[in-house]
């Protein structure tokens, strides 16, 4: 019988030639793929790899891509670290993105940065409220934040559909579902002079630094780890536990809120029903791809952007079918993680006579 | 950065200056497509891309078409057109409303390239709209709905509250009611164009109500084969959804894409395409009456070809003065026709359809 057991000792060299093994072993198993599909896999690999690194434009849209997974990942990564398994950056997102177009739709064309700082902030504080609804429900009822916040994700969809059908719906938009365009004043200014990068991409890696700065050099994001990976020990030392879970769930829910607001005063530039393809799930992929590392997580985030983006470079340039850039996004997380997983854990064939003993027994009173 | 400019606008230079002989050299002519959903939805980006095959074939290989599938209608759409048009799409079809706005500011950047976008109103230099008049085949619906209901009361499955769905809603009960007087119509808002749960649990609703034909602005099969399992019948939408429900199928307004495609492909080649906001409908054969089922009653079928006949014909406009909506106020004067600009803003449900439009 097959078992996984933990290592006594995670290997160090492994932990750094893990994604290595990853890289290489996806490219055999996914060259296979490529080349009963009849597609050269050098081509293949080319165009998702470094098809989207290949000229400013598709760079900036690279920073784009990455920025709400960067945001969403960076806050969530906290949440995990302290064992607290808030599943909720979407709704986060989705609330932040709406409360923030209300505040962008109030404003014109004189309306200064001083107005766009304050969509901004609103839409953060928006994700933060939505963020505290499941950790009071928590602390008052002891309710699974897990399935608190799934629930809160879809609540947020609705509120967001509603008021992108009702009070924001532009009135001159023949009844479509969307928002007006927001004035330019209340657009992020761009960092590039030919895409849409923005200045949120930049706020995104800041804010994960200084999460991994807190993380790992201050006391409390020190207490945070250690409640995190025992929390009896935490409760001894005397860390308060409403602190760190109040702490890591509003400021998770900040940045998810943060990065909805800046989808749509950034590429998107209106509200629309469709503001967000699930960031905030494909960023618990991103968190647990940079080790819940924040410092890892910036590479992490840009990574998966990559990855998004080659998909949609290999269906432009290699005709490739949407099914199978998705199974090779598939194939390469499997590896990572799968590589990631043997770093702690190995497996061991353990011959179990006993249980090979009593299985006629119990077959035979199936039986019966 | 300025070395980058430096050398983009070389490039530029260069390739507008390749650029004619390159197509004298019979390079074939780049068409991309974009669509909102799988190619396998069986509905609305299926169709599309029969039309992108279709049109493929007509010009052998003077043509070559590109599609992307699956394109969300957030930040993503902006990109995925601006990669087409960035590696050397000449034409580029956006098949979806949410692309709109991103089709614009892809446009503005690629002045060259030229683009149309699907049910939208926003048009520029370089940007055209193109839209089916499938308030054609909703009257024709309505007709044979009419027709056949035996309680009386036909159900629309509505997808979002804008012109085009209210529109067709108006065609589907003025069919009915020209040929059944006592003819009532229920309506079910489901806030999506594809989500077959969603679209089996209205048709379950509105059956549930005393409905005995169900009508759909949605993509998805899912009414029909509702209706199948209980009974009833229903009219298939978009692509032929006969093989989905065998008894309950009555026929299908298929959208044919391909006319639009290749006239659009042959102006491109010739040079005379201009922006504009194009309309086609059964006189164009851009939609049509497909699949009927052969159990259907003489007189029915005949009703069905005969109004479709008129309509193709210019001979009869379901939109038609006089005309008032629900609220007793007049919205067609006696003796006008709406044109396309008021048909792409009716915002108002005809005289004794008994709801009101979701705000």
């Amino acid at each position: 019988m097959l078992k996984t057991q933990a290592r006594l000792e995670s290997s160090k060299l492994m932990s750094w030639l893990s994604p290595l093994i990853a890289i290489v072993l996806t490219m055999l198993v996914s060259s296979i793929m490529f080349l009963a599909l009849g597609i050269n896999p050098t081509t293949a690999f080319k165009v998702f790899i470094i098809g989207p690194l290949s000229d400013s434009y598709n760079l900036g849209e690279l920073m784009v891509k990455t920025t709400p997974l960067l945001l969403c990942a960076t806050g969530l990564a906290l949440c995990y670290k302290a064992n607290i398994w808030n599943i909720g950056a979407e709704g986060q997102l989705l609330v932040g993105a709406l409360v923030g177009s209300y505040f962008a739709l109030q404003a014109n064309d004189d309306s200064g940065y001083g107005w766009l700082a304050i969509t901004l902030l609103a839409g953060a504080v928006a994700g933060m409220f939505w963020a505290a609804i499941p950790t009071l429900l928590h602390q008052l009822f002891h309710t699974n934040l897990i399935l608190t916040t799934i629930m809160l994700n879809y609540i947020g969809l609705y509120l967001l559909l509603w008021g992108v059908h009702g009070p924001l719906i532009d009135p001159e938009g023949f009844g479509f579902p969307e928002s007006a365009i927001f004035a330019d004043a209340l657009l992020l200014p761009t960092i590039m002079e030919d895409g849409r990068a923005s200045i949120s991409i930049v706020l995104a890696v800041v804010f994960a630094i200084g999460s991994g700065i807190i993380l790992y050099r201050t006391l409390p994001g020190f207490q945070l780890r250690v409640f995190g990976s025992d929390q009896p020990a935490a409760r001894y030392a005397g860390y308060s536990s409403k602190f760190i879970i109040w702490s890591v769930m509003l400021s998770a829910g900040a940045l998810a809120g943060f990065a909805g607001v800046a989808e749509v005063t950034g590429p998107i530039g209106q509200l629309i029903p469709q503001v967000s393809p699930g960031y905030g799930y494909a960023a618990i992929i991103v968190a647990y791809l940079g080790r819940l590392n924040p410092f890892g997580i910036i590479f992490a985030a840009f990574f998966m952007g990559t990855l998004y983006m080659g998909s949609d470079l290999a269906q432009i340039e290699l005709g490739m079918p949407t099914a199978i850039t998705g199974l090779f996004q598939g194939i390469l997380l499997f590896f990572l993680l799968a590589c990631d997983f043997l770093i702690h854990y190995k497996i061991i064939w353990q011959p179990n006579k006993s249980n090979s003993q009593t299985a006629p027994v119990s077959t035979k009173q199936g039986a019966a | 950065m300025k070395l980058n400019k430096w050398i983009s606008a070389a490039a530029f230079a260069v390739s507008s200056l390749l650029a004619p002989a390159s197509m004298a050299a019979d390079e074939p002519l780049k068409v991309g497509f974009v669509y909102v959903g799988p190619v396998g939805d069986h509905g609305w980006s299926y169709e599309h891309d029969q039309g992108r095959i279709e049109m493929e074939q007509h010009f052998g290989g003077k043509v070559s078409t590109t599609f992307v599938e699956n394109v969300p209608e957030g930040a993503d759409a902006e990109r995925v057109i601006t990669q087409l048009a960035k590696s050397g799409h000449d034409v580029i079809f956006t098949t979806s409303f949410g692309f709109m706005n991103p089709t614009i500011k892809a446009a503005k950047r690629f002045p060259k390239v030229r683009f149309e976008h699907a049910t939208g109103y926003k048009r520029s230099k370089n940007v055209s709209t193109y839209i089916l008049r499938t308030y054609e085949g909703r009257y024709v619906s309505g007709v044979a709905a009419g027709m056949t209901t035996k309680t009386n009361v036909i159900g629309y499955i509505a997808s979002f509250p804008i012109p085009e769905v209210i529109r067709d809603i108006n065609a589907v009960y003025l069919g009915a009611k020209s040929v059944n007087p006592d003819v009532q119509i229920k309506i079910v808002w489901v806030n999506t164009w594809y989500d077959p749960g969603k679209e089996a649990d209205a048709a379950n609703a509105l059956m549930d109500q005393g409905v005995d034909i169900i009508l759909q602005h949605t993509d998805s099969p899912a009414p029909l084969i509702a209706a199948e399992k209980r009974g009833m019948m229903g009219i298939g939408q978009a692509s032929d959804m006969s093989h989905f429900a065998p008894t309950a199928h009555m026929f299908s307004i298929r959208d044919v894409w391909a006319p639009h495609y290749i006239r659009t492909v042959e102006e491109v080649m010739a040079g005379s395409w201009k922006p504009e906001d194009y309309w086609g409908g059964f006189a164009e054969e851009i939609l049509q009456v497909v699949s009927v089922n052969p159990t259907l009653p003489e007189e029915v079928k005949t009703a069905i070809s005969s109004s479709e006949a008129k309509i193709k014909s210019g001979q009869f406009h379901p939109f038609t003065g006089p005309m008032k909506d629900n609220q007793g106020k007049e919205v067609i004067p006696a003796g006008k026709t709406l044109n396309d600009k008021e048909l792409a803003s009716v915002m108002w449900y005809v005289e004794g359809i008994d709801a009101t439009i979701p705000k």
